[in-house]
């Protein structure tokens, strides 16, 4: 018996009607957002914010998907590689993150490659790449649980960490 | 984890030398269930004891779990047992048929079990009350601790006698359980019979495991860990416990899968921002590049002849579905829908690819042929990914996550499966919250 020939189209169709029917429902009652903490969808507020030393922010944020850094980003990032440069003994750890609106393993890449941005961005500023370890945890350690645009905005993000 | 892969021995009683009449038509899936009697298989009273094993009751219990074997299908209905008109020992010896029909039975199921010599001795008969003959008729000999994955051989006999494909109750699902809070979780592998019995934890919990696979004939696990916060590819044995770190790359390596002799693991590793997709070999521990893009390539999937890999890539600027050779030439992409596209996995029957679709910030479970014609959307919820086929290509397991609040309240993560129709859509049972499931291939194949 051949499954794939006497598949019912009837049923099929109507399955995708209704699924699409549905999300067209859903997609109007969700209107955008504004909120003063985002721009774009990249968290700008401090909540989560923790700080190397005292005006030095710890970490940056990222839009949905992307690994690009914003300009307050690469302002943060100067920060850290001056603090950098003054501590030349400290060696640090950037942790990559994803926020949870995407699969698994996509998103382990993902948050690879924001830790990459960062470390990257701080090579440029005269930082050695063997003071700097990136580790990805993809959606696994979302800092804000919350299933909400901030909270994820929040989440999408790469943390320096000290590791001496 | 020591029986796992027991062998038992199949005799054939009675060949079929007829042609059965009811056949149940799998297409539609839950429209028209096959209303069908599973009597309690009659225990011998010769039968000794076993260990705590309560005998009396292991007839009437095997019929149970063939029964919700059946019921989770969508495709039978299984009757109750107070409408049944027969004693087990003589319907298992020639059944009424007439009083059978008159309770609306279409097929009756009966049998009969003897413990002695701490061996357990099985057989069943299918009958076809229409035509009133008997259909199939099997015995077996196995150890009596052995009695669940004994209602599941049966369970799939007659699965395959009535709809003509391949049954897929006996076997395993391995899956991350899950515990603690959403940003605190614990994460441990775990294994259990499909029908959620059987739990048993692979890993303690002390670090981040993820995405755990089996092998072709389920005696090894690729996974991923974070072990001494490394994060990199696994291989575990299942029944001696033994791992170890896959291949020496200097990074992460993540979304593991066997290819489908076995021989290999694929998988992606990711250096500088950039993931590309790689095999090793597990004899030689020849390590092979097979993309190489400066775009995210993971999820891959080999086709069941092994010739292909579908995987997903951002090489456009957003995840979609691509098919290569298994050298990594000729790569296509097949998905042009609306939306994103993830976790392509090939069907074990080879003509179909499931995956996850993201649209409009909903998660959808879907198939497609191979070369991305014909989507299907199966179900629709708020999070859901990861589709692992059952063996015979007929339904499909995934996980599914729901909203939480402020503090992380009222989120769960629980394991679905549903039919390849769209219907019976289902959630399995497991002791924790669970992701990441891997359907094993038939145990006692």
């Amino acid at each position: 018996m051949n499954l794939g020939e006497k598949m019912t189209l009837n049923t099929n169709l109507k399955n995708i009607l209704l699924v699409a029917f549905t999300t067209l429902l859903l997609s109007a009652c969700s209107t955008a957002k504004k909120s003063g903490e985002l721009d774009g969808d990249v968290y700008t507020g401090k909540e989560t914010v923790e700080y190397l030393a005292s005006g030095v922010p710890d970490r940056v944020f990222f839009a949905t998907n992307k690994s690009s850094l914003t300009t307050k980003s690469r302002e943060t990032l100067r920060k850290q590689a001056s603090y950098l440069r003054k501590n030349k003994n400290l060696n640090i750890t950037i942790e990559g993150h994803a926020d949870e609106r995407g699969t698994r393993e996509y998103n382990l890449a993902l948050g690879e490659r924001r830790a990459n941005a960062a470390r990257d961005y701080l090579m440029t500023y005269g930082i050695s790449g063997k003071r700097i370890s990136v580790i990805s945890y993809g959606k696994e350690k979302p800092v804000n649980p919350k299933s909400s645009s901030v909270a994820w905005s929040q989440n999408r993000r790469s943390v320096t960490v000290k590791v001496n | 984890m020591k029986k796992f892969f027991l062998a038992i021995i199949f005799n054939i009683l009675f060949l079929n030398n007829l042609f059965a009449l009811i056949e149940v038509d799998i297409t539609r899936g839950n429209l028209d269930p096959l209303p069908i009697a599973v009597s309690p298989l009659h225990v011998d009273i010769k039968s000794e004891e076993f260990k705590n094993l309560k005998i009396k009751n292991l007839g009437e219990e095997i019929s149970l779990i063939i029964e919700k074997n059946f019921r989770n299908t969508g495709l039978f209905n299984p009757l109750k047992k107070d409408a049944f008109v027969q004693k087990p020992d003589i319907a298992h010896l020639k059944p009424r048929f007439e009083d059978w029909r008159l309770i609306k039975a279409q097929a009756l199921v009966t049998g009969k079990l003897l413990i002695k010599d701490e061996k357990l001795k099985v057989e069943f008969r299918l009958w076809d009350l229409a035509a009133a003959q008997e259909m199939t008729a099997l015995a077996f000999t196995t150890t009596p601790s052995n009695w669940r994955r004994v209602a599941h051989i049966i369970s799939d006999k007659i699965y395959e006698r009535l709809t003509g494909e391949e049954g897929y109750f006996d076997t395993r699902i391995i899956y991350v359980a899950e515990s603690g809070p959403k940003n605190q979780r614990v994460k441990k592998l775990a294994i259990m019979d499909q029908d959620g019995f059987n739990t048993k934890y692979l890993t303690l919990g002390n670090e981040l495991v993820l995405t755990p696979r089996f092998n072709p004939t389920n005696q090894m696990v690729t996974y991923m860990s974070y072990f001494r916060n490394m994060p990199r590819v696994y291989l575990l044995d299942i029944e001696t416990g033994t791992q170890e770190v896959v291949g020496n790359f200097p990074g992460m390596t993540f979304a593991p899968r066997f290819s489908p002799d076995g021989k290999k693991i694929i998988m992606s590793f990711a250096k500088d921002g950039n993931s590309d997709i790689y095999t090793m070999d597990l004899e030689s521990r020849v390590v092979e590049r097979i993309t190489e893009h400066s775009s995210i390539d993971t999820s891959p999937s080999f086709s069941p002849d092994g010739k292909f890999i579908a995987f997903n890539s951002d090489r456009s600027g957003l995840q979609q579905i691509y098919v290569m050779r298994s050298d990594g030439s000729n790569v296509k992409r097949i998905t042009f829908g609306k939306g994103i596209y993830g976790t392509p996995v090939w069907s074990p029957r080879g003509d179909l690819i499931a995956f996850t679709k993201m649209h409009k910030g909903r998660f959808y479970i879907g198939v497609m042929r191979i070369d991305g014609t014909g989507e299907r959307l199966l179900t629709e919820n708020y999070y859901q990914e990861a589709p692992s086929w059952s063996p015979n290509g007929r339904v499909l397991v995934f996980y599914r996550e729901t909203k939480a609040g402020e503090k992380g309240e009222g989120f769960t993560a629980k394991l679905w499966s549903i039919d390849i129709t769209g219907y019976n859509e289902r959630r399995l049972s497991t002791k924790t919250d669970a992701s990441d499931p891997s359907w094993s291939s038939l145990l006692s194949k």
